[in-house]
């Protein structure tokens, strides 16, 4: 299944082996992994909780895999998004893109990642010295999504 | 048949509820009437979705805009823009 959504870690090497599948097509692998930091607007992070909208979360996550491979020349591509309590250290995302050539398997995770984080129903609260507050969407990442609003070449 | 209504993150918490029934609308309804029906009864929901909060919605799942149409049985949920990732 190339989205999942959970609550356990997952082991980015296990992911990418399982998604080349031996497979002698597949010349490139591009991957990114989002981590929980311990600071976030000058406030230093005790840990947060990742709240979705089971149901909705995959359908869009879907989507934007679709998306994705309709407007590069990719083989495979999957998205794992954790869910539920993490602290800083934590693995939160993973994309990993395969492709014949390292351009479109780029481009692809990129794609995915700037659309997950602006169309995908996720929200972070998070714990500070203050208390809990829930994240703000950021400007600049809608900024990194419109980049793709216009199609790319493959 | 009603339509099931659901709220996430922090409009979650403003509303005190994670979702509610509606009525079906008599007349032919969308998402910016839906809200300013929710928005009239005051109290919690005219602090959680009011026009100075920013909100987003999806129906059935999909995000929507405000003239995607609402009906019986739609499930619609309205959400602080997404901070995933």
């Amino acid at each position: 299944m190339p989205v999942r959504v959970q609550q356990e870690d997952f082991d980015t090497g296990a992911e990418i082996a399982a998604l080349r599948r031996a497979d002698p097509g597949i010349g490139a692998i591009a991957s990114f992994i989002g981590l929980v930091r311990d600071v976030n607007d000058g406030d230093a992070i005790a840990g947060m909780t990742l709240e979705h909208y089971p149901g909705m979360t995959e359908k869009a996550l879907a989507r934007i895999v679709t998306e994705a491979k309709q407007r590069w020349d990719i083989i495979d591509a999957l998205v794992i998004h954790r869910v539920g309590e993490l602290k800083p250290l934590d693995q939160i995302v993973l994309v990993v893109v395969a492709g014949a050539h390292r351009g479109a398997a780029f481009d692809a995770c990129e794609f995915i990642m700037d659309y997950l984080k602006t169309r995908a129903p996720f929200w972070k609260k998070e714990q500070t010295a203050q208390g809990a507050r829930w994240v703000e969407a950021r400007a600049s990442d809608d900024l990194a999504a419109e980049r793709w609003s216009e199609p790319q070449a493959k | 048949m009603s339509i099931r209504i659901l709220y996430f993150g922090r409009l979650r918490e403003d509303m005190g509820i994670p979702g509610e029934m509606l009525e079906p609308p008599a007349q032919a309804c969308d998402v910016k009437s839906l809200r300013a029906q929710l928005v009239a009864r005051g109290g919690a929901s005219a602090v959680a979705l009011g026009s100075g909060k920013a909100v987003r919605v999806s129906v059935n799942q999909d995000l929507a805009r405000d003239d995607t149409p609402v009906k019986a049985g739609d499930e619609i949920a309205f959400f602080p823009p997404v901070s995933g990732g």
